[in-house]
């Protein structure tokens, strides 16, 4: 089976449809290490976002996942180490 | 002496137009916002006709990150505070945060953002369920987004007592304001013209079938059948008149008087409570029967009700001794936004010298009320009176003295 992997694309795409977007936030800029609340984002958003990526991914993600990954960085690497663990198991 | 509260600013979004210049050219020239539903396809429902609000598109007025997390009726209440304020001349930012509250009233809930999550429940699975749904359905999410979006955090909450609950609200922002909270953003906004709303509705047995706009919703007329139900309402911006007065505004009037009842149990025989509703009302705001030069009916379209408010109405007044008006009649009954935007009508009918009329209504003599039909009527407009029903025995009047 070949390892999915979960882009900061994939990120925006979800962040876009599931919460939408702040305008005063550019999503195309350099985000990776930006606070999630900086990029307008509060917790009910990462709810709804780590539910899609869960539906999308075929993955279950713990709620200190989302609580603990501050930035978008922090929730790519949480996200791909269990879709790593998945394809190595 | 208490606190006296003025209404400082308007935002209306009804079926005849938004904003209050489209909205009351329409109003006062008897220009109708019903029509067959365009929202979801009407043919398999007994009811088919609904006041729906066209050319409203919240991508235009509102930040992006609303949209996923907000029903319709909700947008619509963002905006109509959006309007309010500015025509008070208010900047929320530059305000006491904990000075200003949001009371609102409600009747629906977003049912139609509720039904996409349901069906998403059922059809995909409990996965697929928007993390949102946890608020965007609920009775008191325009008070709490009016909230969040204008930084008010002062004294909040939410009305439910169907149509009587939009002049519950404007009650409770008014005690809010005489407890000591300078500045209240009030009134309803529904927008359950959706199949889960649509069934609900049907449920109470008060819907109009008929299929022609014009002949659908016939408050105090021989042919009565009911009525048509619609979307919107109306925000205003009500402040403590000294607080209005320091800062200079611009007061569209005051609110005088307030009187709320239940009804009797049904089947006691008992008088309905509107009689008392309405007497309470005058007597709160000091008003002798005489003064209220005009009153915007409740106006159900049911025949025992409309015979209810009429006889309430004339036990009050004498038969024919006030004019009486419903320009609900264009827009259909909007629940809890239907008396926020009676009021937004009475304070634009002081300000005009005209009380807009009750269209297509032939008024039958067996009611003797002096309906404002057809045409609008010129008349000086110091005291209004507005008068909600609510299903289950609500009855609530308000009246509203114009700015001296």
């Amino acid at each position: 089976m070949a390892t999915k992997e979960f882009t900061l694309d994939d990120l925006k795409r979800i962040l876009r449809e599931g919460a939408g977007a702040d305008e005063s936030v550019d999503l195309d800029g350099d985000i990776l290490d930006t606070d999630f609340e900086e990029l307008g984002y509060e917790s009910l958003a990462l709810l709804e976002t780590g539910g899609r990526i869960e539906r999308e991914f075929g993955i279950t993600l713990d709620d200190d996942v989302l609580t603990d990954a501050r930035t978008p960085r922090a929730l790519i690497a949480a996200v791909n180490a269990l879709l790593g663990a998945g394809a190595a198991a | 002496m208490s606190t006296t509260a003025v209404v400082t600013g308007l935002g209306v979004v009804s079926p005849n137009g938004l904003g209050i210049k489209d909205f009351w050219a329409a109003t006062k020239s008897g220009k109708s916002g019903i029509g067959r539903i365009t929202r979801f396809d009407p043919s398999p429902y007994p009811a088919r006709l609904a006041g729906e609000i066209p050319g409203f598109v919240a991508e235009d007025h509102l930040p992006n990150r609303l949209l996923p997390q907000t029903d319709r009726m909700t947008q619509l209440a963002l905006v109509a505070a959006d309007w309010a304020l500015a025509d008070a001349g208010v900047t929320p930012a530059e305000l006491p945060e904990f000075d200003m509250g949001v009371v609102t009233a409600s009747h629906s809930g977003g049912f139609e953002f509720g039904q996409g999550e349901l069906k998403k429940l059922w059809s995909l699975g409990s996965q697929h369920v928007s993390a949102y749904q946890s608020f965007a359905w609920f009775y008191a999410v325009n008070s709490g987004q009016i909230s969040i979006r204008n930084g008010m955090k002062g004294p909040s909450g939410v009305v439910v007592s169907d149509q009587a609950g939009g002049l519950d609200a404007i009650a409770q922002a008014r005690r809010q304001i005489r407890k000591g909270t300078a500045l209240i953003v009030s009134g309803g906004v529904e927008a359950p013209v959706c199949p889960w709303g649509w069934v609900a509705q049907l449920a109470g047995n008060r819907l109009s079938t008929s299929d022609e706009p014009a002949r659908a919703y016939l408050p105090f007329d021989a042919e009565a059948c009911g009525h048509v139900p619609g979307e919107g309402g109306a925000i205003l911006v009500l402040e403590a008149a000294e607080a209005a007065r320091r800062r200079g505004a611009k007061v569209y009037g005051e609110i005088a008087g307030y009187g709320a009842t239940i009804d009797p149990r049904p089947g006691s025989g008992g008088e309905p409570g509107l009689r008392r509703a309405l007497e309470t009302a005058l007597a709160d705001a000091g008003v002798r029967p005489g003064e209220v030069d005009v009153v915007f009916a409740d106006a159900a379209a049911i025949p025992e009700l409309d015979r209810a408010e009429a006889d309430a109405i004339n036990a009050v007044f004498g038969p024919g001794g006030v004019p009486v008006t419903a320009p609900k009649t264009m827009t259909g009954r909007l629940y809890s936004g239907a008396a926020p935007l009676d009021l937004a009508s009475a304070f634009l009918a002081m300000a005009d010298g005209l009380i807009p009329p009750t269209v297509n209504t032939e008024p039958s003599p067996e009611y003797g009320l002096d309906l404002v039909t057809a045409q609008p009527r010129p008349a000086e407009i110091r005291t209004a009176l507005v008068l909600a029903r609510g299903q289950g025995g609500f009855n609530s009047a308000l009246v509203v003295r114009a700015a001296d």
